[in-house]
């Protein structure tokens, strides 16, 4: 099939952007988004110009490293990761455009890469478990309710892509935040940070410019993890309480 | 915002049901908004319940407009280049008109407040000390009874998102359950509220109420 593509292209993060048109011929329905786009640069290479820049990692699904707006949905029209997207989700004829995740706290890097860096910063602010050194304890010496452990995997499944934050209208990351705090909410060995880290991630979030939630719920449609909207629940519940009692 | 937003569907709801009396007609409309007026007495004073409501309100209103108004701020610079192409996969309608809406909303209440509370406007030119007959020559009109109906669609949408959206942030509905519940409840309160508005308007259009 033959496809066109519009591409944002930013030679840099201080230079102004624009979109570009290219056409693709010979695209094999079987071929992953970032295969196709692999394609392309190889044109570009051949004809010397400056191939288009984006981000991938382990292209199964599960790094987080991709993310791409396609069409105007974050990794594309399947619920997936950009890398698991295939060209049949296509058609041939079809005008495809491509632009980076848009949010002031994702500078653009260079085309379609961005710097999501803000959210590792959340991470670092109080998305982790304070554990000391040494051998690690006996894992059957800590239960953990089944139902507990369930709700706390489904959260730990955000890979921090950054679709929740691109999909988002008010360019708010709370489901991300949500997933985090859901996670190591549920657990035991959460508990002791629980109140700190909820006050410390949201301050942070907030600092790095990411706007509010209004529970509009374009998040967890875009989310390749299908984070459900109930951990922005959760993070609000944790907030009030961790507020309630002088954090 | 959640806070906020609670307090004036109580509102509503009480004003809704209030606006029902005129089915019972002239006295029991004019009698429920007189004791509005008396409630409390002797220990306040005339229509002291009907201040500390007002102040109330006025105060909700505030912290409602600015906590808005912040979030509105903060989406702005949270995005300032925006995308060739965008679309609407998760979002209800309602959600995506909050702001709008209730900007709508706010020149309606201002409207309203002067229609019926501040400078009593009757569009037949009859009296207006009476609130019964004000309520019925204003509906008998039918630009009137449409611009009213249009504010109560303003307001359903505004109140089926803001149902939901007031519950899940203060942080009651951590289950797909609950959010269920709370969507249902969302519909459930636009439903009854604004339609529950518009009954009266529309049977004094109708002639049933005069």
């Amino acid at each position: 099939m033959k496809v066109t593509l519009k591409i944002w292209r930013q030679p840099d993060a201080a230079s102004p952007g624009a979109m570009h048109t290219y056409e693709v011929d010979k695209v094999s329905e079987d071929m992953s988004f970032l295969e196709m786009l692999d394609v392309l640069n190889e044109q570009l290479n051949a004809q010397g110009e400056d191939p288009v820049a984006f981000d991938s990692d382990c292209r199964e699904g599960i790094c987080g490293m991709c993310g791409l707006m396609i069409n105007g949905q974050a990794h594309g029209p399947e619920v997936t990761t950009t890398c698991q997207l295939h060209m049949r989700s296509f058609k041939d004829g079809d005008e495809i455009v491509v632009e980076p995740w848009r949010s002031d706290a994702f500078p653009v890097l260079k085309d379609l890469v961005v710097d999501r860096g803000a959210l590792d910063r959340i991470i670092q602010a109080g998305g982790f478990i304070s554990v000391n050194t040494g051998s690690a304890p006996e894992a059957h010496s800590v239960p953990v309710p089944r139902d507990d452990a369930v709700r706390a995997f489904s959260a730990a499944a955000c890979i921090g892509c950054g679709a929740c934050v691109a999909a988002c209208p008010n360019g708010s990351a709370s489901l991300f935040l949500g997933a985090k705090i859901t996670h190591l909410g549920e657990l035991p060995q959460g508990q002791p940070e629980r109140h700190s880290r909820v006050v410390d991630m949201v301050a942070q979030h907030d600092h790095e410019g990411f706007g509010g939630c209004t529970n509009i719920g374009e998040c967890t449609a875009a989310c390749p993890k299908e984070i459900p909207l109930d951990v922005i629940s959760q993070l609000n519940r944790d907030l009030r309480t961790a507020l309630v009692h002088g954090r | 915002m959640a806070v906020s937003g609670l307090l004036f569907i109580a509102f509503v709801l009480m004003h809704m049901y209030g606006n029902l009396k005129a089915f019972g007609g002239h006295d029991s409309y004019n009698t429920y908004a007189e004791h509005l007026r008396t409630f409390g007495e002797p220990i306040l004073p005339r229509e002291g319940l009907l201040w500390i409501l007002r102040l109330g309100l006025i105060v909700a209103l505030i912290a409602h407009v600015a906590s808005a108004l912040a979030l509105w701020h903060r989406a702005g610079t949270a995005r300032s280049t925006k995308y060739v192409a965008k679309k609407n996969l998760g979002s209800s309608f309602s959600s995506r008109t909050m702001r709008w809406g209730g900007i709508t909303l706010l020149l309606f209440v201002v409207w309203h407040l002067l229609h019926f509370t501040i400078v009593k406007i009757n569009p037949a030119g009859g009296a207006t000390n009476d609130p019964y007959n004000l309520l019925v020559d204003s509906f008998q009109e039918w630009w009137m009874t449409i611009l009213y109906l249009v504010a109560m669609a303003a307001l359903g949408l505004h109140l089926h998102h803001g149902t939901w959206s007031s519950l899940q942030t203060l942080g009651w509905t951590s289950s797909a359950a609950a959010r269920t519940r709370a969507k249902v409840a969302g519909w459930v309160v636009a439903i009854v509220i604004a339609g529950g508005f518009s009954l009266v308007p529309l049977f004094v259009l109708f002639g049933v109420i005069d």
